[in-house]
């Protein structure tokens, strides 16, 4: 048994049976001695460091680094900072196996080698991130120190127009009124749809969650494309908002959709079994019972589609044209919004043009952002249950 | 008195089950029609966009029959539409974005399940969450402007160095002493990048899942065999995680296919059937349609309409796939990816 191995030391077994005697009896162990044996006051520690081992893993960087220099920048024409960080990665790669080769047996050389190579993925990764984050808020922060940036539109702009004329507002206009749209179609339409493929199930909620779950891989360009066919060519429906809205709900709807089905499935059924056995209908359960407990698995499954969704460009460029103006209405004419501003400012190649550019994608990151950190918010609660 | 026997059939009706419906009844049947009602909704909407696809694809293939899968130009004008070249474009950089993503995903995702500290563990799953929620066009413009001219630089040393190998090809004098950088830019490979960094957070975090649920009972059986941090990864949970590892990949995969902007942004559309990833020029379904749908006629849009079809089919039955491998690896948990 597994909890033999953890009678030990201070939990003392006070009783014991001995089956070689004949006459089987019971006794009390006296314990004479409560205190504990200096073997148990000095526990080994087996996840640390020796001071050679720090040593050795610091000699092994710095000489990694010396050599990469000496290879970049005084024996070879790379000297370039990307080649001196790959080349210093290979040396240390080689330095560390060689060093623990000479202390260490061989799976501690393979263990090690793998750990340095691992870590490396990893600081790669983040360093991506990072500088992704960084560069689009450091591009961005000349336009942005500009407070006009931020409430003014690109009506009467021209290309040569400094930075303290226009700015981005009508693009984050536009943008919170095709996302509102967007869920105001997509919510209870997802929401609903999940409610029947739990609650009530068979063989057609089968069929709806089989559909649903391949329209999650409908690239997003084919969404607006089939809106632009659709509702721009074949009903006449002018480019607007709206089209762009009712793009971005057919990406959205399977997303979001498939989410809330997957949480409301670990809602518990004992839950739901006891609403209904005090006598609530259906409906009553679900909306009393089920949808609240649900409830930050809900937001989150919606946050994620609509960060999803505000970043998305392409169903965008092909339903709602381009305006450089400020537009409320989203049912007559062209609107902007932040992905597509920023990606027709830069395809200009203007050098302002390319700074508002930043600016307004530094906006629709800070966005997504707070988008984010309201999610994890949200989803807190659910962690520590 | 006497006593008399009569015979009288009993009048008790006989007991008979109550009956019992499991049907629906008042605010419950409104409750189930209404569902049902918004269900059918949105199987229509979802279903009315594969039918309407498929269904414009007809006249097309129709028109073009095979060649339209073998010719590599796009000039309606001549009426001669394929999309052979945008295919192998679209494989291309989808697969130099695999290539780069694969194993820098599996690297994180073992980082944060195996060897990051616990107390940073959450901050860094967080962390790979904030990277698939950042938007495609920022990571255009990232691979445009920050890592165009490194990554240029770093194609031409592939190809002076490794240039023997048809993939590291490139039609241009690697040796010259004014480097022509503008052969090296604009090409699958920096497309390639930025996409990578779009699938990657995907791909690790499906990995991840799987690998923190590898078994508790095998990674302490191989400890106490006395076994490495890296033997406990090789021998349990890298063989445990197999299908994550397969299914995370394949899903980026997918995305990596459909991806529109980071590739309109980055490369230059060329029709050439080639696969020289670090050249100048190539093209996707989806940055075709993005570039063409604009001045297309009604029988043009229905060919862009067909090639969009012919890129959802190919998504759908690689997510699929993925999703039947990381369901079959978790030995019957939900596919809740």
């Amino acid at each position: 048994m597994a909890t033999d191995l953890e009678l030990t030391g201070t939990t003392a077994v006070p009783t014991r049976q001995t089956s070689s005697t004949p006459e089987l009896r019971t006794f009390v162990v006296a314990r004479r001695d409560p205190t504990p044996g200096p073997d148990r006051t000095v526990r080994r520690r087996v996840a640390s460091t020796t001071p050679a081992d720090r040593l050795a893993s610091a000699a092994c960087i710095v000489s990694a680094l010396a050599l990469a220099w000496l290879t970049c920048f005084r024996l070879l024409p790379w000297g370039t900072p990307l080649a001196f960080v790959l080349t210093s990665f290979v040396c240390y790669l080689v330095i560390v196996t060689t060093v623990t080769h000479i202390v260490a047996p061989g799976p501690a050389v393979a263990d090690r080698l793998a750990t340095s190579i691992i870590t490396g993925g990893a600081i790669v990764v983040g360093i991506a991130l990072v500088s992704t984050v960084v560069f689009t808020f450091v591009r961005g922060f000349p336009a942005l120190i500009h407070p006009n940036m931020w409430v003014d539109d690109m009506a009467g702009v021209g290309p040569r127009d400094p930075l303290t004329k226009g700015g981005v507002a009508h693009a984050i206009v536009g943008s919170v009124i095709e996302i509102s749209i967007a869920i105001l179609v997509t919510v209870p339409l997802a929401l609903g749809t999940a409610v029947y493929m739990v609650e009530v199930g068979g063989r057609f909620a089968r069929i709806v969650r089989t559909v649903v779950e391949a329209m999650t891989a409908l690239p997003s360009i084919i969404a607006g494309l089939f809106i632009y066919t659709v509702f721009i060519l074949l009903l006449g429906v002018p480019r607007s908002g709206f089209a762009a809205a009712l793009a971005l709900s057919v990406m959205m709807l399977p997303i979001i959709a498939r989410a809330a089905d997957v949480v409301l499935r670990v809602v518990s059924s004992g839950l739901r079994e006891a609403s209904l056995a005090l006598g609530a209908s259906r409906w009553r359960t679900v909306w009393h019972v089920v949808l609240p407990t649900a409830r930050p698995g809900l937001a989150t499954a919606l946050i994620l589609g609509v960060s999803r969704a505000v970043g998305e460009t392409s169903p965008v460029l092909l339903t709602s044209g381009a305006a450089s103006f400020f537009v409320f209405n989203p049912f007559v004419g062209v609107m902007n919004s932040l992905p597509l501003f920023v990606f027709s400012t830069v395809r200009t190649g203007e050098e302002l043009y390319v700074q508002r550019g930043f600016a307004g994608a530094s906006i629709l990151l800070l966005l997504v952002l707070i988008l984010f950190v309201v999610t994890r918010l949200l989803a807190r609660p659910r962690r520590g249950r | 008195m006497s006593t008399e026997v009569r015979e009288v059939t009993p009048r008790a009706e006989p007991a008979r089950p109550r009956p019992i419906s499991s049907k629906a009844t008042g605010s419950d049947a409104v409750f189930v029609k209404g569902t049902r009602t918004v269900a059918a909704t949105v199987l229509v909407i979802t279903g009315g966009i594969g039918v309407f696809l498929a269904s414009q694809s007809i006249p097309t293939l129709r028109h073009y029959g095979w060649s339209f899968f073998t010719e590599t130009q796009w000039a309606p004008e001549t009426d001669t539409i394929g999309i052979a070249a945008v295919l192998v474009g679209t494989f291309t950089v989808a697969l130099v974005a695999m290539s780069i993503a694969f194993p820098l995903s599996l690297a994180t995702a073992l980082y944060i399940s195996e060897f990051a500290p616990p107390r940073v563990r959450s901050t860094l799953v967080s962390m790979v969450d904030l990277m698939a929620a950042v938007p495609s066009i920022i990571y255009g413009l990232w691979g445009f402007f920050l890592l165009q001219p490194h990554a240029s630089a770093v194609a031409r040393f592939l190809h002076a160095n490794l240039g023997w190998i048809p993939i590291f090809d490139v039609d241009a004098d690697a040796d010259a002493a004014q480097w022509e950088q503008t052969r090296y830019t604009a090409s699958a490979f920096i497309a390639g990048l930025a996409v990578a960094m779009m699938v990657m957070p995907m791909a690790s975090s499906v990995m991840r899942e799987v690998f923190s649920s590898a078994p508790l009972g095998e990674r302490e059986g191989a400890l106490a065999l006395g076994s490495t941090r890296w033997g406990v990864i090789r021998s349990v949970v890298l063989p445990f995680g197999r299908g994550g590892i397969i299914g995370g990949t394949m899903l980026g995969l997918g995305r990596a296919l459909g991806e529109t902007i980071a590739v309109l942004i980055i490369v230059s559309p060329r029709f050439d059937l080639k696969f020289k990833p670090l050249e100048i020029g190539t093209n996707t379904v989806s940055a075709l349609i993005a570039g063409r749908f604009g001045e297309a006629s009604v029988a043009q849009l229905s060919a862009l309409l067909t090639a969009g079809f012919v890129l959802f089919c190919l998504t759908l039955l690689i997510n699929t796939l993925a999703a039947i491998v990381v369901s079959r690896s978790r030995s019957g948990a939900g596919t809740d990816i």
